[in-house]
């Protein structure tokens, strides 16, 4: 029996709250297209993502009207293509983007390679195509793993990123570094991530598997307001209760897409993802715990109880639970963050010690355009060393604003949305990138 | 008032709801239509709120036998002439959210 009431609060938490399933992302094996000559693998990469996804967008879309709940995103996520790659990738990029376009995805992401211990020429040749192929194409999403727990820091790809990254900013100058939102740079990056722009699928993956990231840092808000000025604990329980509820609709459609479109279930990612729509917020629900803004002292502790309440309450509403499911603190994508960064009550270094409790990284921050490819790979090895020692996931997407300086604004559009140039500590760093090599793991990766 | 979710195997049970400014014979006109299309009401609650009519309908979607889709396409017109909002989803939906 269902009560009146929770009819309604179902409906509000969709209509008022900004309740939605921000993707269905569906993981595609591309191993068995590698082929020698690459204009070849490009065609057999082609047709089997038409083939798999063909119907993914229109059943995201009957989803979404029988059951009245938005499903925002539908995406796929591919094996990284540096494993199936024996020669140039552009080929294979300009397919994957092409095959995106008219299978009618928002986003495809796996233009990846995993090179925490070391690179491969395939990795080499794929991190060199990046800054174009990323200026050329529109959907395609690109991310490379330069450290783990299991394996330290591989600082030659850190240095490497660095560069990339600056690289590619300038070939997307125009769109305000745009190519930079499409890249990400990961430590301990998962294998059946459903979110951009890190999402691949892993070679531990079945052939095909729907995996489903829900969203509703809203709605998380509108709970919190009920119990404003009680203790942390009756804040902590609000907390899961309402990611036990996000979730099971997480749980709900994932299964239903998988029984319509034949493909086994993967995951529910827990995460509360933010929008730069007022409402849908992670940096509000630090504030309506009592803080002025994000950023103020405080900050840490309260994304800290807000990340593990999430889970708590998640896990068990879902049979599988995966992917990065936490809270992610996205500068851009994220009004509350944007507020915050233009008052200056939020920094880089502050983001970097959320980073430490949040279920990323450094995500969607924009830097002075002048900063230097040395300062961003220092960037990079700071938040790796976070993860490799926490053994959790951390990431860095970091957008240098080229021609711009701190204070000023980049704009993206969309899910992407807009944010201040956030200032960098400018302290000379080259020796220490120019090293390269790799910080070994840590003791605590001998865990047999 | 409490809406049954669990039914008969197989059945396919949708929320309708419908909401906007009181009139006479909302009811007769959206039960009429089910009604027309073979959908049979399980459950029906009905309330005035700060003058706005406000009817939450349980109904056995399989007697239609049509798409969602289509069932939907058909209450356009009853729309269109009440001047109200009628939004229809699967129930699944708040059996997944509020029952364990």
């Amino acid at each position: 029996m269902i009560e009146t009431g929770e009819i309604l609060q179902t409906m509000r938490m969709i209509q008022e709250e900004n309740f939605d399933i921000r993707t269905i992302t569906l993981g595609i094996n591309l191993l068995d297209c590698s082929d020698q000559n690459p204009q070849r693998c490009a065609q057999r990469v082609y047709d089997k993502i038409c083939d798999k996804a063909r119907n993914l967008v229109r059943t995201g879309e009957e989803i979404e009207t029988e059951f009245g709940i938005p499903i925002v995103h539908k995406r796929i996520s591919v094996t990284p293509v540096s494993l199936i790659c024996q020669g140039d990738p552009k080929p294979i990029a300009k397919a994957l983007n092409k095959a995106a376009e008219d299978v009618g995805v928002n986003f495809l992401g796996g233009y990846s390679a995993l090179m925490h211990k070391g690179s491969t020429l395939a990795d080499e040749r794929l991190l060199a195509s990046i800054p174009e192929v990323l200026s050329e194409t529109e959907l395609l999403c690109a991310s490379v793993n330069v450290a783990s727990t299991r394996s330290g820091i591989n600082m030659n790809a850190v240095r490497e990123m660095g560069e990339i990254i600056r690289e590619t900013a300038m070939l997307t100058a125009e769109s305000d570094g745009l190519g930079c939102a499409k890249l990400v740079v990961f430590a301990n990056a998962v294998e059946d991530n459903p979110f951009m722009a890190g999402a691949f699928c892993g070679i531990g993956e079945p052939e095909c598997a729907i995996n489903v990231g829900v969203s509703g840092p809203g709605v998380v808000k509108v709970a919190l307001e009920s119990v404003r000025g009680q203790p942390f604990d009756v804040l902590a329980e609000t907390i899961k209760r309402t990611a036990f509820k996000i979730t099971r609709v997480g749980q709900l459609v994932a299964r239903e897409a998988s029984q319509r479109l034949k493909i086994p279930f993967g995951i529910v990612d827990l995460s509360l993802a933010p929008t730069p729509a007022r409402g849908d917020s992670v940096a509000h629900i630090l504030t309506e715990m009592g803080l002025e803004m994000a950023g103020a002292p405080g900050t840490t502790a309260a994304l800290a109880l807000l990340n593990d309440a999430v889970k708590k309450g998640g896990v068990m509403a879902s049979n599988h639970v995966g992917g990065l499911s936490g809270a992610f603190i996205p500068v851009s994508e994220d009004i509350g963050m944007i507020e915050a960064t233009a008052a200056g009550a939020l920094t880089l270094e502050k983001l970097e010690a959320m980073t430490c409790v949040c279920s990323v990284g450094l995500d969607m921050i924009a830097i002075p355009g002048d900063t230097s490819a040395a300062t961003i790979s220092g960037i990079i090895a700071d938040e790796a060393a976070i993860g490799v020692i926490n053994q959790k996931t951390t990431a860095v997407r970091v957008i240098p604003a080229i021609g711009k300086k701190a204070g000023d604004r980049v704009e993206f559009g969309g899910l992407l949305g807009f944010a201040p140039v956030m200032p960098v500590n400018t302290m000379n760093n080259d020796a220490f990138i120019a090293r390269g090599g790799r910080i070994p793991a840590p003791l605590h990766s001998l865990r047999n | 008032m409490y809406f049954y979710v669990q039914g008969e195997f197989g059945m396919t049970k949708a929320l309708i709801s419908v909401t906007g400014l009181d009139a006479t014979g909302i009811i007769a006109c959206v039960a009429g239509k089910l009604s027309e299309m073979n959908i049979n009401i399980l459950d029906i609650s009905q309330t005035i709120l700060g003058g706005y009519f406000t009817m939450l309908m349980v109904v056995d979607l399989d007697g239609a036998g049509m798409s969602f889709e289509e069932i939907d396409q058909h209450l356009q017109p009853v729309r269109d002439r009440l001047k109200m909002t009628i939004h229809m989803q699967r129930m699944d939906i708040f059996d997944a959210m509020h029952r364990i």
